[in-house]
């Protein structure tokens, strides 16, 4: 055992160097032999560590039958924990973040529940109907575009062009739902992945609507109107969202609104019908399904949630660029629904934490800081596969049911 | 025939692009009957139900249920109508748990008296589901997979109850327990049955009506008693 892995691990080792040399050895025309050893080791290293974990679990006794993982043991002690000190605990500290938090934090922070919002929407496309979107971004470019041309050009408000933004985001959720109804899989990825890319090249190329490469810039903030008894009656006063602060509490609601609308989605008839679909589809139209509204449904709630956290980004900057929303991104979203547990909302939630965060606390690794990154997500990947919090449906309807007997 | 019939199928054609697989169905199935439908692989019979039930379109024909065409109804009016199918190769939802699985077969319904009813009768018929009702549907035996997709199916409270090869590699006995228990939901909630088997011999003994399918089309139809004795299907379809 132990000499069939060394042996894998020099084998890789090699390929390793094989590959590493040329990529990473020459800069400038000149070969650097440092930067080739150190990228090697850190790679290699991380090998041998696998290969250390490996090791340890295979020297692990074979568990009893009804022995729970560690991670079912956490999760049964902090559900005996009434709801309102874990989850009311939870709210306190992230509502109190901005006030001890410097200006830095607070700005990841806010791409951080963007992220989360943009997670969460992707969640019912990939994770509860099972349809893999590699495009996603799109309507994330919608939404933020949508509501700088509304401002930009017809003078709307946030509040006003935020609706008009989901309706259009959810139209454009459907328009690429309508056509792809019938597929699945592989070629249902290549579609999305498509559109999303059509989307970025509009706007990349329209120049008389969208200005192009150069982006459009100069939105108006979202803003709170509020009373006042100035100069003897009631007017009203214009609060811009502008400050970092104040900023993360709007993002802040909409993450959870987002949560509770998802949740709300999940444990009702649709998102029943939802996963039905993702498990058999065939099953599921046999068992009354409507699968054509229910996946249109899907894509539109999707892109729904994507055009909201699209119009707080064009809000946030004032500006927005097609460069935004490159296909890295939906990438990034699609790893989030992914490591943070298929379906499963407090995984998704932890998961955009990690990914948005950890390559900012890697800064100081400077270029090697993607490298950290990349490293992280293998390894959480090839430990917990399931993703970090595994998503449970219908625990509690089940106990209920089976409480009646 | 004396009972008036719940299900009509007039000269049905269904294709699949340009392959021609179903070349004109008529038959007919009696209100509360057992009824089955035989033929080898590829004869049609698994497209003949799902063009019933509106997941294959009908390109041409009729089909009449209850009294009302339904042969351009989608799958899900198809199944508001009163029409369920346990599907072939015992598709259960992998992920869901035995309890999950059932409940999606009453997705169509809202009376949540009848649907705890239902699922009290299902675990009559099938006390093996109710051992398992936490268990995912992916990690049951063979045999308990069907009782589960026909358990699912009968969620639906059906007037008709379409059963695609129950006995798709069952054991013996477990296939004798299968076609007892499609005897007994017949009997006991007046449930129309439209069996589709390739196991000729034990389908035909339970059912009163035999229809016979060839490369899309019906061959025999006849009293199923008659078609046990008929030499071509001795011949071709109860090895003899």
């Amino acid at each position: 055992m132990v000499r069939q892995e060394l042996k894998k691990l020099v084998i890789y080792g090699f390929f390793l160097a094989i590959i590493i040399t040329p990529m990473v050895g020459f800069k400038n025309n000149d070969f650097d032999a440092a930067r080739v050893l150190q990228t090697l080791a850190v790679l290699i290293g991380l090998l041998v560590l696998n290969l250390i974990v490996k090791l340890v679990r295979s020297k692990r006794p074979q568990r009893a039958p009804g022995h729970k993982a560690w991670g079912e043991r956490v999760r049964e002690r902090i559900e005996q924990i009434p709801k309102v000190f874990t989850l009311g605990g939870l709210i306190l500290i992230t509502a109190m973040f901005p006030v001890f938090a410097d200006n830095y934090m607070i700005d990841v922070a806010i791409t951080c529940l963007i992220y989360i919002t943009l997670g969460l929407g992707l969640n019912i496309v990939v994770g509860l109907c099972g349809l893999l979107d590699l495009g996603y971004i799109a309507f994330y470019a919608v939404g933020a575009y949508t509501y700088s041309l509304l401002n930009l050009k017809l003078g709307l408000s946030f509040w006003a062009a935020l609706p008009i933004g989901v309706v259009l985001g959810m139209t454009c959720g459907c328009i690429i739902g309508y056509p792809t109804l019938k597929m699945r899989g592989d070629y249902l990825a290549i579609v999305t992945l498509g559109f999303g890319e059509i989307i970025r090249l509009v706007l990349n190329n329209w120049d008389s609507l969208t200005a192009g490469p150069n982006g459009l810039f100069g939105m108006q903030r979202a803003a709170l109107y509020y009373p006042t008894f100035q100069d003897g009656g009631l007017s009203w006063a214009v609060y811009n969202i502008k400050s970092l602060p104040s900023l993360y509490y709007l993002i802040y609601i909409i993450v959870i609104l987002t949560i509770i609308g998802v949740r709300r989605l999940d444990n009702s008839r649709i998102g029943r019908a939802w996963v039905a679909i993702r498990e058999d589809e065939t099953a599921a139209e046999l068992s009354g399904v409507p699968t054509t509204w229910i996946k249109l449904l899907a894509y539109a709630l999707g892109a729904g949630f994507a055009s909201v956290a699209g119009a707080f980004f064009a809000a946030k900057l004032s500006y927005t660029n097609p460069n935004f929303f490159l296909f890295m991104e939906s990438c990034i979203v699609l790893c989030i629904v992914v490591l943070g547990g298929v379906g499963s909302i407090p995984g998704i939630i932890v998961a955009g934490i990690v990914l948005i965060a950890a390559p900012e606390i890697f800064r100081g690794l400077e270029s090697y800081r993607m490298l950290a990154f990349g490293g992280i997500m293998t390894t959480m990947m090839v430990l917990k596969p399931e993703g970090l919090i595994p998503a449970k449906r219908h625990k509690r309807e089940f106990i209920e049911t089976k409480s009646n007997e | 025939m004396s009972k008036p019939s719940l299900l009509q199928l007039k000269d049905v054609h269904t294709f699949y692009d340009n392959i021609h697989a179903l070349k004109g169905i008529s038959l007919s199935v009696p209100q509360g009957a057992i009824v089955c439908l035989i033929g080898a692989n590829g004869a049609g019979k698994s497209t003949t139900l799902m063009t019933i039930f509106g997941v294959q379109p009908c390109r041409k024909g009729k089909i009449v249920f209850d009294g009302h065409p339904i042969h351009e109804l989608p799958p899900e009016r198809v199944a508001a109508r009163g029409v369920s199918q346990s599907p072939e190769g015992r598709q259960v939802f992998p992920r869901m748990s035995v309890f999950e699985n059932l409940e999606m077969g009453a997705f169509l319904r809202k009376d949540k008296e009848g649907i705890q009813n239902d699922l009290d009768w299902v675990f009559s018929l099938f006390p093996v589901l109710k051992d398992r009702i936490g268990q995912i549907g992916g990690t049951l035996s063979g045999g308990e997979q069907q009782m589960l997709a026909i358990g699912r199916a009968l969620m639906a409270r059906p007037k008709l109850l379409l059963l695609d090869e129950p006995s798709l590699g069952l054991a013996p006995k477990l296939v004798e327990k299968i076609f007892e228990t499609i005897i007994e939901i017949n009997r006991n909630s007046a449930t129309t049955i439209f069996l589709v088997e390739q196991n000729a011999q034990m389908a035909l003994s339970i059912s009163s009506l035999g229809f016979v399918m060839e490369t899309g089309r019906i061959v025999i139809s006849d009293k199923a008693s008659a078609l046990l004795e008929n030499k071509q299907v001795k011949k071709a379809y109860l090895g003899e």
